[in-house]
């Protein structure tokens, strides 16, 4: 079973840029209600897709670079990068289905 | 061979302060009981900073507090809980069975607890600018607009509570709202008048949002004068066009002329066996208060429905 993996701005370049697979990068915050929202659904995905897709998590508050960097103002914000650039952003809560959508689209 | 659906006796969809709350109650009366929600429970109270009107806690309580804290008591008497979302109900008889993204759901009683979401206003500039400046949450991006202007679009208790909020953050705060008063409550209109920091543009409606990469303005119109303004603001939070999200209901049962769940006393919809309860239903004012007793009274209705 594949989780998200919470990740530091030292590891952005490794884990994100420098992946084999697309990420999903999960940019939240802990004072962010609708972030909670989005966290079991990227939970769900991260075992649909494991192996396919990686998971990480990023901590705006600890991460104030990488947020503003990739223009982060508003969250949850789901980035899904491929080959090391974003190919789409998801702003807010959105229903798996079409989480799923974005996912295959970049497979 | 098709899989056969889970069976449980009371389904009930929405985590808000009204599922839980029916939770409780249908958990207690030893129901086998399911909530479906289709992200984390807690419903709009998790966007709230604090909730102070809520009977109990002197204090005030966080909003995410607040829903832990009954999720955890509706979870203590047995009440399930599964992230999905809620596609359809078919009535088949007695039974209803709950169609979702994580496979169907037979029950004896369903309890509609869907709450309100937040809609887009439609105006130019909005999608476009949507996470570049354009928010529906304060609570959460309130932080990205550190001593920049920003202006809150409505005037509800969630608009100007969120306005507040950003006076935090923000060193200026416009209020833009349609009437000449504001429907939030007094307490509330008396905060926002004392903080030096909020500034209401009254009869005003937001024509426009603009800007380069991210939103660097917004036009707005006075509806009586009909004069146009342009303010410089980095943000613009939308407090306005809260709506149920109830049109896999169509036909099922019977909706207001703005989607909401018409019910009883009772919170019996339309359909035996099928309860509304909270701010879906059709004249809800909205409060937390109102969502734990109406979700109470749908929980004691469905065991009645299904113990005769």
């Amino acid at each position: 079973m594949s989780k998200p993996v919470e990740i530091e701005e030292a590891k952005f370049n490794e884990l994100v840029l420098q992946a084999e697979t697309p990420v999903l990068v999960d940019f939240w915050a802990p004072w962010c209600g609708p972030c909670r929202m989005v966290a079991p659904v990227v939970e769900q995905l991260a075992e649909e897709y494991d192996g396919e897709v990686s998971f990480v998590e990023v901590n705006v508050d600890n991460n104030p670079r990488i947020a503003s960097q990739y223009g982060i103002m508003s969250i949850p914000t789901l980035m899904l990068f491929k080959e090391g650039k974003p190919v789409d952003t998801i702003i807010g809560f959105r229903p798996k289905e079409e989480l799923k959508k974005s996912l295959d689209a970049a497979l | 061979m098709v899989k056969s659906p889970k069976k449980y006796d009371i389904v009930i969809i929405g985590g808000g302060p009204a599922g839980l709350s029916a939770g409780i109650y249908t958990a207690r009366a030893r129901l086998s009981s399911l909530l479906i929600e289709r992200g984390a429970v807690g419903g709009q109270i998790i966007n709230a900073e604090w909730v102070e009107n809520y009977p109990g806690f002197a204090e005030s309580i966080s909003g995410i507090d607040l829903a832990e804290a009954m999720h955890k008591q509706a979870t203590k008497f047995g009440l399930e809980t599964l992230v999905a979302e809620v596609t359809g109900i078919d009535i088949k008889g007695g039974q209803k069975a709950v169609r979702t993204s994580q496979g169907d759901f037979t029950a004896k009683a369903v309890i509609i607890a869907g709450g309100l979401e937040r809609h887009k206003l439609g105006v130019p500039g909005e999608a476009e600018y949507t996470g570049k400046g354009v928010s529906y949450c304060a609570t959460c991006d309130g932080p990205f607009f550190r001593d920049k202007a920003v202006a809150v679009v409505g005037g509800g208790n969630a608009a100007i509570t969120e306005a507040i909020e950003l006076t935090r953050f923000a060193f200026r705060v416009t209020v833009i709202h349609r009437r000449d008063e504001l429907r939030a409550t007094k307490i509330l209109q008396e905060k926002a008048f004392a903080e030096p920091k909020i500034d209401i543009l009254w009869d005003s409606v937001l024509e426009e949002i603009a800007g380069d990469t991210f939103v660097d303005r917004v036009r707005v119109s006075n509806v009586k004068t009909k004069k146009k303004t342009v303010l410089d603001v980095s943000g613009v939070f939308m407090s306005v066009g809260f709506r149920p999200n109830t049109s896999y209901l169509k036909g099922i049962v019977k909706l207001d002329d703005i989607g909401t769940i018409i019910t009883n006393e009772k919170m019996e919809t339309s359909v035996p066996g099928i309860f509304a309860a909270g701010d879906i239903r059709s004249n809800s004012i909205r409060q937390v208060i109102a969502a734990t007793g109406d979700g109470a009274v749908a929980g004691i209705g469905a065991e009645k429905y299904i113990t005769g």
